[in-house]
């Protein structure tokens, strides 16, 4: 790691246009949004795993999607490599698209079934126009090897279907690593495959990230795995960062109420439940009506009148570790 | 037949298969365990471990073309298997009660979540009015933690976490002395998860019945299980009390699931992976189902399969390391 900031995202959101009804539209003017990201800022460093962890909904996969392009934002800015790729239109984004991959959550929905394994892993390298023939199959053998799919020839005409979920996780790291990007989205790469084979694919994540000098954003709703695998973590609730420290300051200082809370919920392999899981009020609220104030407030016990009116920002309270709550700044 | 009256459940060598197009496959291979009033079992196994199989085999609900093929399931000293039509209707719900995985599939979209009670009542107990069928459901709701006026909504005005609780007090509609819950967590998210198992923790200690947690998650059955089934391709591979399971790890698959998954309490953890995937059922290995993913494979496990060693009190191993054991 040497510092340098490979992804800066500035105020992104964005926002879903909730689709109404015949007669909603012809009676009301308003239209309301799920506000998936709400303003969210951070940097990742060049060869750190940052990871975004949070429940279903807090936006996490969204922010992920929005740094790859794959759909637009509807503000905010996405520097890659200092570079402002929310503007870049066809060409150039395809462009760019070589050096930032993603790997998606559902192996099994990810890869066309009617594609042979050699085809699929072949097909970037087609679409940017880099390799065919001959020379095309070397560097899908290659790949493969990479990640572990042995002997590579014996893959190459196998179709999804015959693989396992392990095995086609790899297929889909060696289809983005094929491109030789500089960073990889990783959204809930593990989430779908068995126990007993998901550190196999974590481990493959982190000895690639150091053979190929990779950076990684790593999606996560676990916790456990958040803290094997990354440098720092950003903790997000409904659509925004709640706090965002290095790992050591996540698991060992976690200051912000619904990181303490997500932290104690945690099940921990060991005969006997220790500690308690910390009360949270009620469910968490909807994106399209965002509570006023702290968006965290109405399920939290150390609520006061101001956390009702005004949003905490996210601020620095040691180095290198930001909190949006006013008990943190007090 | 053998009665053993002082267990609530005893299952003696349980198979079960299922009969696919392109072969017979193994999911439930001779399995024998018990449960007792208020006790909670935890089964853990992989995907395709017949965890699920052997869940459903106890209320005698194998989906075609599964099959029991042989084995007892003694309920109070009575024959489950054996059973007529309308004593294993009986059995489901009122004396067995089961929870599913994905409580958004599981509540007919159509019909009000009262609805969902007052028919589950009445099939059982066709004496019982609608209105006392809906007291009920009520009381049911306050005890699962929701409001009660919340029995007239449809069950996508809930939330995932609403409707898993709307799935337990189903469940505990009739009173059952065994609940099983299938993965009942494993769609929602970590906070809601914490709160539905120490929901159902909290409804056993105040009903007293016997809870089958069947779980891939290791974490959660150590943490909320008395004893523990670890199942690989079908077998039990060990069980155990889980505090020795966890002080005295024996079977190589329990010692690698161990490693292999991370504690969020340890300061620096190095995980190691179990190598190698698990068996294709269709082509089962020879042998011990485990040695090709083993690292103390010695000759014999890859000719004879080796049976459950016992190798201290209530803790059995199926492995040919602890051979100097007595045969449990």
């Amino acid at each position: 790691m040497n510092g340098d900031r490979i992804i800066r995202v500035e105020h992104l959101k964005k926002y879903f246009p909730v689709e109404k009804g015949f007669l909603e539209r012809l009676l009301t003017r308003t239209r309301n949004y799920v506000k998936a990201v709400d303003d969210v800022s951070f940097s990742v460093l060049k060869g750190e795993v940052f990871t975004l962890a949070g429940e279903s909904g807090c936006g996490k996969s969204t922010t992920g999607k929005l740094i790859v392009r794959l759909i637009p934002p509807t503000s905010g800015k996405i520097y890659f490599n200092e570079t402002d790729i929310t503007k870049l239109q066809k060409e150039q984004l395809r462009i760019t698209r070589r050096r930032l991959q993603i790997i998606f959550q559902d192996p099994y929905a990810s890869l066309n079934p009617r594609m042979k394994i050699g085809q699929s892993v072949g097909h970037p390298l087609e679409i940017h126009g880099i390799a065919k023939g001959s020379e095309k199959r070397k560097k899908v053998l290659e790949i493969l090897e990479r990640v572990g799919l042995v002997p590579p020839e014996q893959f190459m005409n196998l179709y999804p279907y015959q693989l396992s979920g392990g095995q086609r996780q790899r297929i889909a790291m060696a289809r983005s690593l094929i491109l030789r990007p500089e960073f990889i989205v990783a959204d809930e790469p593990v989430s779908m495959i068995d126990v007993s084979l998901r550190t196999t694919i974590i481990d493959l994540m982190l000895d690639l990230r150091k053979e190929l000098e990779l950076t990684y954003l790593f999606i996560t709703h676990d916790l456990a795995i958040a803290k094997y695998i990354s440098d720092r973590v950003a903790v997000m609730y409904l659509g925004k960062i709640v706090e965002m420290g290095s790992k050591q300051e996540i698991f060992t200082n976690p200051t912000h109420p619904y990181t303490q809370a997500l932290l104690s919920a945690i099940p921990v392999p060991t005969p006997e439940r220790k500690k308690k899981t910390l009360e949270l009020k009620g469910e968490v609220s909807s994106a399209i009506n965002i509570p006023p104030g702290c968006r965290f407030n109405p399920r939290c016990s150390y609520s006061t009148d101001k956390c009702k009116k005004t949003e905490p920002e996210l601020i620095e309270t040691t180095k290198g570790h930001f909190v949006a709550c006013y008990k943190a700044e007090a | 037949m053998i009665q053993k009256p002082q267990h609530l459940l005893t299952v003696e060598g349980l198979t079960a298969e299922y009969c696919a197009q392109r072969g017979r496959i193994i999911a439930v291979e001779d399995v024998s365990f018990s449960l007792d009033k208020g006790e909670t079992l935890g089964v853990v196994g992989e995907s395709g471990s017949g965890k699920s199989t052997l869940g459903l085999s106890l209320i005698h609900l194998v989906p075609y073309p599964g099959r029991i093929v042989k084995g007892t399931i003694l309920l109070e000293g009575q024959n489950v298997l054996k059973l007529g039509k309308e004593k294993t209707r009986d059995l489901r719900g009122r004396r067995i009660s089961y929870v599913f995985q994905d409580p958004m599939t599981s509540l007919n979209p159509v019909e009000r979540i009262k609805d969902h009670f007052v028919e589950l009542i009445r099939t059982h107990e066709p004496k019982v009015t609608k209105a006392d069928a809906i007291t009920r459901a009520r009381k049911l709701f306050k005890d699962v933690g929701i409001q009660p006026e919340r029995i007239d909504d449809y069950p996508h005005q809930l939330s995932g976490g609403m409707r898993q609780r709307v799935m337990i007090a189903l469940a505990l509609a009739l009173d059952p002395s065994i609940v099983i819950a299938d993965e009942p967590t494993t769609a929602l998210d970590v906070i809601v998860q914490a709160k539905i198992l120490d929901l159902l923790k909290s409804l056993q200690n105040r009903y007293g019945m016997a809870l089958m947690l069947i779980t891939h998650d290791l974490s959660i059955v150590l943490e909320r299980s008395d004893k523990i089934i670890v199942m690989y391709a079908g077998r039990i591979v060990e069980q155990a009390p889980s505090s020795t399971l966890y002080t005295h790890t024996q079977h190589p698959y329990s010692q690698g699931l161990l490693k292999s998954i991370p504690n969020i309490e340890l300061e620096e953890q190095k995980l190691t992976a179990i190598g190698g995937s698990p068996p294709d059922l269709l082509h089962p290995p020879i042998g011990c189902q485990f040695w090709p993913r083993c690292q103390y494979i010695m000759e014999i496990c890859k000719i004879k399969e080796p049976p459950l060693f016992k190798t201290g009190i209530d803790h059995l191993v199926r492995c040919h390391l602890y051979a100097g054991e007595t045969s449990g």
